[in-house]
């Protein structure tokens, strides 16, 4: 008797394969090259992840395809959001090379930890299971504790890769709980057959589903950044090398909403009502503490962490309003955002140079006298996050709240509306010291990068508006992803 | 032709801005074209006006963002059209005013006024909720980094404080469109306008409404942020916030509070009355103990403003009180009237203040006196527009206040009362400020060191003259143009829609 071998269909899963295999070849590769060579890494980097991006386009399927068994997803949401991740990938690879040469840690395994966070990113994204969806978060997690310890001379940077490695294994513990509940009541992993048996078990075991539910939103909270989860977010965006908190700032949110699409609609899509009161709370509270401590903040980076958790806030209204729409908007909301941070740190990562750590909200002032090209673009993406048309922030809070309104919950997007105009208030402050204030003795020097970076930064932050005038197009791939 | 009239400035703006500051007078120059191109493509839009219908004219519409419905929705009518031209001749005039005033970042400064020019043509002319919204928020932002880089001392407190309470009043109408959208399927506001809702929700969108316009009149006692950002503008600041960026606050009731929620209107008539009022007598006195001009100018904005409210919310008491229809478009017709008439006048007057101010640095009264016998042209004119502000017959400043007052003796004689002792708290701060700053003996050195306007001064100071002695002379162009829309406004506002 031959045991049953039904060879899997691997086409879908073609990005992912290019990715690891041309993330070893990099890691092989920059084994072999000199410091002066290591450009080369950068270059076969962003090679991979352009492969990785028509990779996707090339097994887009019409329909949702399901390979490995059930346990991996090749769907419309799949392909934006793997296309955004690689894209966002490629704009962090190319801002960071200038601030690593300058910290002396031009080193291959940063891009080398960055493909591989990529690479978890991607599984998650297609994970339809319990087992991939962790597989991944685990995959991109490691990666990024090592990122973040990357300067291993920086105290604060060892300090923060400590806290982040240790509250990070306890969330993942947490999450591992719930599914493992979740497991025991259900007997299965594949996420499709979760549904369906707790659409079954919801009337006998409400208690128990209740209990992993809980665990499982802990989790995803806390890997979202989540208030009352988001210690770790401050710290760890201060104390991380900017060129890491560029990647850890912008595409690990979208990989965070794939895995709450995945786990909280795909997977208990029938606990709706539960988890939905969850994340109101969980929204509430980002929105308010996340806009109210940030304007405490002196240091750039600690402001932006405080400000990602207020837009994490937003990106659970739109989940929590349970409908296709309220995806299609949370995604929205949670793809330019990670455009618009890209933006942020973007700039903030171009004014370092050796010796010189810009970080602090002092920093940036009279910018706009040295280098007003930079200082506008910071101010696009300042206004973008505050919501201020004609900025695709404005139109990423519009769908979010129209989402909510059509749940009928206008009281939320009343509170939604109140705290981000509190958020207006540290986003313009940005814009009066780099406009209003006389500039910082440090600031003078006129901002010399290479070509490569100016055209990108420039692409990405006209973007803003581009994304602005014309959101359909980006919209629809949205609402199409969940029709 | 709309079009036009919105992307011709910004991507003069635009052009300005990157011409750099290397040559400031090349900036100058763009900018001054495309103003004038501005203001001559907005001019045929008058001439092609059709006076007979209250119909949108000049309608552009395209689908925008077809997923949520909203669209590129362009139209005008007797409402939009006044301010539209009042908007692109400011403009001109700006533009001309800060000429060799603005040394600093002269193409940045352009260019701000540029693009906000195209913005608030677009906040006119936008039929589309969402893009009236984008329009509304977007000139914000020029006006936030006009106060904030050419301001006075105290320009940063000023400009956030303008920039967070305009924010706040507008965030929550967000909220109110999105619900009517939600109802209505579409974002169009012609659809809203015969959106049939019940009491309960037409007070709340009203209330969400008069938070973001009676912040943008400002109407008391939501107004303290305009003194501030008016005494701490450049001068050009100041007469682009009194001549035009009031006026939306004032365009916002007439365009979505009247017809889309009549009824809570009516029955909340008696609040706007109040905080209009309110702004005349209370608002007039603190104007007369001013010791700064723009501050004084600034609280007489806000009173004027009250007329041009209670104008409008006046109408309900008309037409319950018998006299019918046309006491009640007179008193509408008045507060538009008032609002164009006020966009010149206190205009000119924040240009009669940056004449004396680009001179003497100073905007305290105390520090002036007898400007007429080194000034004397430029007295004359300031003389005039003094008296054009407090309501002098002939002038433009005359015609709107008689038709509100008018009006309001058929409502209520003590409404009427109390709105005419404007007529002597207007005269009383103005003229007093004259009395102190222009006539008198030459109070000081620098006073009697002062030099009259130069030709370019003399230049914008008689287009404003002019235009407002022809306003208070001959307002039936005016009145005409608005006549059809009005009459329409007040057939659908007798329609409670419950």
């Amino acid at each position: 008797m031959t045991p049953d071998f039904i060879h899997p269909d691997l086409l879908p899963a073609l990005p992912e394969m290019v990715m690891l295999a041309m993330a070893c070849l990099v890691l092989v590769v920059d084994l072999f090259l000199p410091q002066e060579k290591r450009g080369f890494t950068l270059l076969l980097s962003v090679a991979t992840l352009i492969l990785a991006i028509a990779a996707v386009i090339a097994v887009t399927p019409t329909t949702s395809y399901v390979t490995f068994g059930g346990s991996f997803v090749l769907d419309q949401l799949a392909v934006v959001l793997k296309i955004a991740v690689c894209g966002i990938g490629i704009l962090v690879f190319v801002y960071s090379r200038d601030y690593l040469i300058d910290h002396d840690i031009y080193r291959g395994e940063y891009y080398v930890l960055g493909l591989f966070a990529t690479l978890g990113m991607m599984v998650m994204i297609s994970a339809q299971s319990f087992l991939l969806v962790y597989l991944g978060l685990e995959l991109l997690s490691l990666s990024l504790y090592a990122m973040v310890a990357f300067n291993r001379n920086s105290l604060i940077a060892s300090e923060s890769a400590m806290k982040y490695f240790v509250l990070g294994a306890m969330a993942s513990g947490l999450l591992l709980y719930g599914i493992s509940i979740f497991y025991g009541v259900t007997g299965t992993l594949d996420l499709n057959e979760v549904a369906d048996s707790v659409a079954l078990q919801l009337a006998q075991n409400p208690v128990a589903l209740g209990f992993a539910l809980t665990f499982i939103v802990v989790g995803l909270a806390f890997k979202l950044g989540a208030v009352p989860f988001h210690m770790w977010l401050p710290d760890i965006y201060q104390g991380a090398p900017t060129s890491v908190t560029l990647f850890i700032g912008t595409a690990p949110k979208i990989a965070g909403f794939a895995m709450a699409i995945r786990l909280l609609v795909d997977g208990l899509g029938d606990l709706q009502l539960d988890w939905s009161l969850m994340l109101t709370a969980l929204a509430i509270a980002s929105l308010a503490i996340g806009n109210v401590i940030a304007i405490a903040q002196t240091n750039f980076k600690r402001m932006l962490a405080y400000s990602t958790i207020s837009h994490v806030g937003f990106i659970l209204l739109g989940l929590l309003a349970g409908t296709p729409g309220g995806y299609a908007a949370a995604m929205f909301y949670t793809i330019t955002y990670a455009i618009t941070a890209a933006v942020a740190f973007g700039v903030l990562i171009m004014l370092n140079r050796k010796g010189f750590e810009a970080e602090n909200i002092a920093d940036l002032s009279g910018l706009n006298d040295s280098n007003p090209w930079y200082a506008a673009l910071l101010a696009l993406a300042m206004f973008s996050m505050a919501g201020a048309p004609p900025l695709v922030g404005f139109y990423a809070k519009l769908v979010v709240l129209q989402a909510v309104i059509r749940v009928d919950m206008i009281w939320l997007a009343i509170v939604a509306v109140l705290f981000s105009v509190i958020g207006l208030f540290y986003y313009l402050r940005i814009i009066k010291v780099m406009y209003f204030d006389p500039p910082a003795a440090e600031q003078q020097t006129t901002i010399k990068e290479a070509l490569d970076v100016r055209v990108l930064l420039g692409a990405n932050s006209l973007s803003l508006i581009a994304l602005g005038m014309f959101p359909s197009t980006l919209m629809a791939y949205c609402v199409l992803a969940f029709s | 032709m709309l079009s036009f009239a919105i992307w011709t400035p910004i991507v003069g703006g635009i052009l300005v801005l990157f011409s750099g500051d290397r040559e400031p007078g090349g900036a100058r120059k763009i900018a001054l074209v495309f103003s004038l191109l501005t203001f001559l493509v907005t001019i045929p839009l008058y001439t092609q006006f059709d006076t007979d219908t209250h119909m949108m004219q000049f309608v552009e519409r395209h689908s925008w963002v077809d997923v949520f419905d909203i669209e590129y929705y362009l139209g005008i009518d007797g409402i939009s059209l006044p301010l539209i031209l009042l908007t692109s001749f400011t403009t001109v005039i700006v533009v001309i005013a800060g000429w060799e005033i603005i040394q600093y970042r002269v193409s940045q400064y352009m260019a701000a006024f540029l693009i906000m020019e195209g913005f608030m043509i677009g906040t006119f002319s936008a039929l589309d909720a969402i893009l009236f919204y984008i329009f509304f928020e977007a000139m914000l932002i020029p006006m936030f980094l006009v106060i904030g880089i050419w301001g006075g001392a105290n320009r940063i407190y000023a400009t956030l404080k303008f920039f967070l309470y305009t924010f706040i009043g507008s965030v929550l109408m967000l909220v109110a469109l999105i619900y009517m959208y939600t109802q209505a399927g579409s974002f169009a506001i012609l659809d809203f306008h015969f959106l049939p809702l019940s009491l309960t929700e037409q007070v709340l969108i009203f209330l969400a409404f008069l938070v973001a316009f009676a912040v943008k009149v400002p109407m008391w006692p939501v107004h303290t942020w305009l003194p501030d950002a008016h005494v701490e503008a450049p001068t050009g600041g100041s007469v682009i916030l009194a001549a035009i960026m009031l006026k939306i606050g004032g365009y916002g009731f007439l365009r979505f509070s009247l017809p889309i929620t009549p009824a809570a209107s009516a029955e909340l008539d008696w609040l706007i009355i109040t905080m209009s009022l309110v702004a005349v007598v209370y608002i007039g006195f603190v104007a007369l103990v001013q010791r700064d001009m723009k501050k004084l100018i600034a609280y007489s904005s806000i009173a004027h403003m009250g007329f041009a409210t209670l104008g409008f919310f006046v109408v309900f008491r008309i037409m319950n009180s018998g006299y019918g229809d046309s006491g009640a478009g007179l008193a509408l017709e008045g507060g538009m009237v008032q609002m164009v008439s006020h966009g010149f006048i206190s205009g000119a007057l924040f240009l009669c203040v940056g004449v004396m101010y680009d001179r003497m640095h100073s905007r305290e009264i105390a520090d002036y006196g007898g400007v007429v016998n080194t000034m004397p042209v430029f007295a004359a004119f300031m003389v005039f527009f003094a008296m054009a502000n407090a309501g002098l017959p002939g002038t433009s400043g005359f015609v709107g206040e008689f038709m509100v007052i008018l009006a309001s003796f058929k409502a209520s004689f003590w409404i009427a009362f109390l709105a005419a002792t404007t007529l002597v708290l207007g005269a009383a701060y103005t003229l007093w400020m004259i009395k102190r700053v222009v006539f008198g003996a030459v109070a000081n050195d620098n006073v009697a060191a002062l030099a009259d306007v130069n030709k370019r001064e003399f230049l914008f100071l008689a287009i404003l003259a002019f235009a407002v002695l022809l306003l208070g002379l001959w307002p039936d162009p005016l009145v005409e143009v608005m006549h059809p829309t009005i009459d329409n406004l007040l057939d659908h506002i007798a329609d409670p829609k419950l």
